[in-house]
């Protein structure tokens, strides 16, 4: 087994081929698309492929260490951040192949239209811990 | 096997244990493992008297423990002074406990580990598996918290204004899990009342019985929320309604106001309209007003211009936000928003009929949203305005 994570961004991915923001989506199509994410997940805990899913808020803060007896220096948010993640899935799965198909299938969640977005996700495996053998 | 009634015994336990001369932490360390042999061994074997079963078992568990440890020698003693086996007596110092576990020096999240765990007897896994973190870190949660209170004595009074809002914590924030955290806050708040005459506490438990009448209608099948005006009223649950209210008409009686009892009041007055236009929103802004007397805070002022909204109309309503937004600081509230303060600003210009500012603030509403239910909520509200205008 594997674990990726499949990353959704706010901005920074490609243009998704079904482009139109939520807000201009109808009530039942933003309903639907909710529903599409929820079967998702429930069906990857179902057959055991399921980690972790979150959803993280669309703005934060740039913190870093400003020298001893300093507080941290914050900054931001950055209106240009040209990359922001919109949330995540941790995935534990046999091969590569499963977590792109998984990735394709939430891809295809759909949107304005009903028609499937074609979003751009990231897939990212996880480094893991050296093997028992190597040799 | 009655877990209710298992669990109602935790604090009483407990207090047992420590009155007879056992360090908080280890007594409470004992009681948790006497609770899992009750589990394991009570369906086949109900003991007659539960109560004094586990006082027996978790006092052994602590001597096996006391016995086992570094300061063997000075803890024997208290093996000499082990107190024959015999009725329990019936007062107990559960509301030393409720104290303890909320006591000052404590986080907030530390204190409602710690109350979940020794007066709600919980479980380690039950507490983590509710707040979605690991076993492990809640585990340290809860040890870091009794080190802390190591220290304070048991038969020192503690202020219930801080048991209050480590309840109220426990409530609000109910998340997910076997354990449902509201149920599990309304039964400890019931224990802390029968321990405790205070209005206040009379006040929260009516807070917490009324607003968990209308949860079967908050969200609908699919998981999105349902806000109060659209629920289905028939599926709120009458009975946790009439006792909430006789509760807060007991302690308003007393003429001690206090928040909870101001808030409750508020839930009641929704509670009593059988629908949302026969809602007495008039005497709701009066509780609002009573509210920022007592408290002086801001969401409760920007639910305040809700209530003036729909008693005196959205323009009304929207001049009471524009007071809140003056009286703010622009650069704080800037950084820290009100949450919801953009939610209310547009439904109150949907209300005035300006589609379009409301569908846009709707849309920035969502963005801000803290959880993904409200989030949702607010997109299908921009969304329902934007089909509406472009139409």
């Amino acid at each position: 087994m594997a674990k990726y994570l499949l990353l959704k961004h706010y901005r920074g991915a490609p243009a998704p081929v079904n482009d139109v923001p939520m807000a201009q989506w109808t009530p039942e199509e933003v309903s639907a698309h909710m529903q599409y994410m929820q079967d998702f997940a429930a069906r990857l805990e179902k057959t055991g492929e399921f980690v972790d899913g979150q959803a993280l808020a669309p703005e934060g803060a740039w913190v870093r260490y400003d020298g001893e007896g300093r507080p941290p220096v914050t900054d931001g948010p950055f209106a240009e951040t040209k990359d922001l993640i919109a949330g995540w899935m941790v995935i534990d799965v046999d091969s590569y192949e499963r977590a792109v198909e998984l990735a394709g299938e939430l891809s295809a969640a759909p949107g304005a239209g009903g028609e499937p977005i074609h979003e751009w996700l990231e897939v990212r495996p996880f480094l893991t811990a050296p093997p028992t053998i190597t040799e | 096997m009655n877990e209710a009634l298992l669990r109602s015994l935790t604090p009483s336990v407990l207090a047992i244990l420590v009155r007879r001369g056992a360090d908080f932490a280890a007594a409470e360390d004992a009681v948790q493992e006497a609770l899992v042999e009750a589990v394991r061994v009570w369906p086949a074997d109900p003991p007659r008297d539960p109560k004094g079963w586990l006082v027996t078992v978790a006092w052994r568990k602590f001597l096996d423990q006391a016995r086992s440890d570094a300061a063997r020698r000075r803890r024997e003693d208290l093996v000499d002074e082990e107190p024959l086996p015999g009725p329990t007596p019936s007062v107990d110092d559960t509301l030393q406990l409720y104290f303890l576990c909320a006591h000052p020096s404590l986080t907030p999240s530390s204190a409602v580990a710690l109350t979940l765990r020794a007066v709600g007897g919980l479980t380690t896994r039950q507490i983590a598996q509710a707040y979605l973190v690991p076993e492990a870190t809640m585990a340290q949660r809860i040890s870091r918290a009794k080190r802390t209170v190591a220290g304070v004595r048991l038969d020192q009074p503690g202020d219930v204004a801080t048991v209050l809002r480590v309840l109220y914590l426990v409530f609000n924030e109910g998340y997910s899990g076997d354990v449902d955290l509201a149920a599990e806050a309304i039964r400890l708040t019931r224990q802390l009342a029968a321990q405790v005459d205070h209005p206040e506490v009379a006040g929260l438990l009516a807070l917490m019985l009324l607003h968990h009448a209308r949860r079967p209608a908050r969200t609908a099948p699919d998981g999105s929320l349902v806000p109060l005006a659209e629920q289905d009223r028939g599926r709120w649950d009458t009975k946790a309604i009439a006792e909430g209210i006789a509760i807060l008409q007991t302690a308003l009686a007393r003429d001690r106001l206090g928040e909870f009892q101001a808030q409750a009041a508020i839930a009641a007055l929704h509670a009593d309209a059988p629908t949302a236009e026969e809602t007495d929103w008039v005497q709701i802004v009066e509780w609002y007003d009573e509210l920022t007397r007592l408290t002086d805070s801001p969401v409760v002022r920007l639910n305040r211009a809700v209530a003036v909204g729909e008693a005196d109309g959205p323009r009304a309503g929207l001049a009471a936000l524009a007071e809140l937004d003056d009286s703010s600081p622009s650069s704080s509230s800037r950084r820290h928003p009100i949450p919801r303060h953009t939610a209310v600003a547009a439904y109150l210009h949907e209300r005035d009929g300006d589609l379009a500012t409301a569908a846009r603030l709707y849309a920035e509403a969502a963005h801000q949203a803290p959880n993904l239910a409200e989030r949702n909520h607010l997109t299908r509200q921009a969304a329902r305005l934007n089909a509406h205008l472009t139409r």
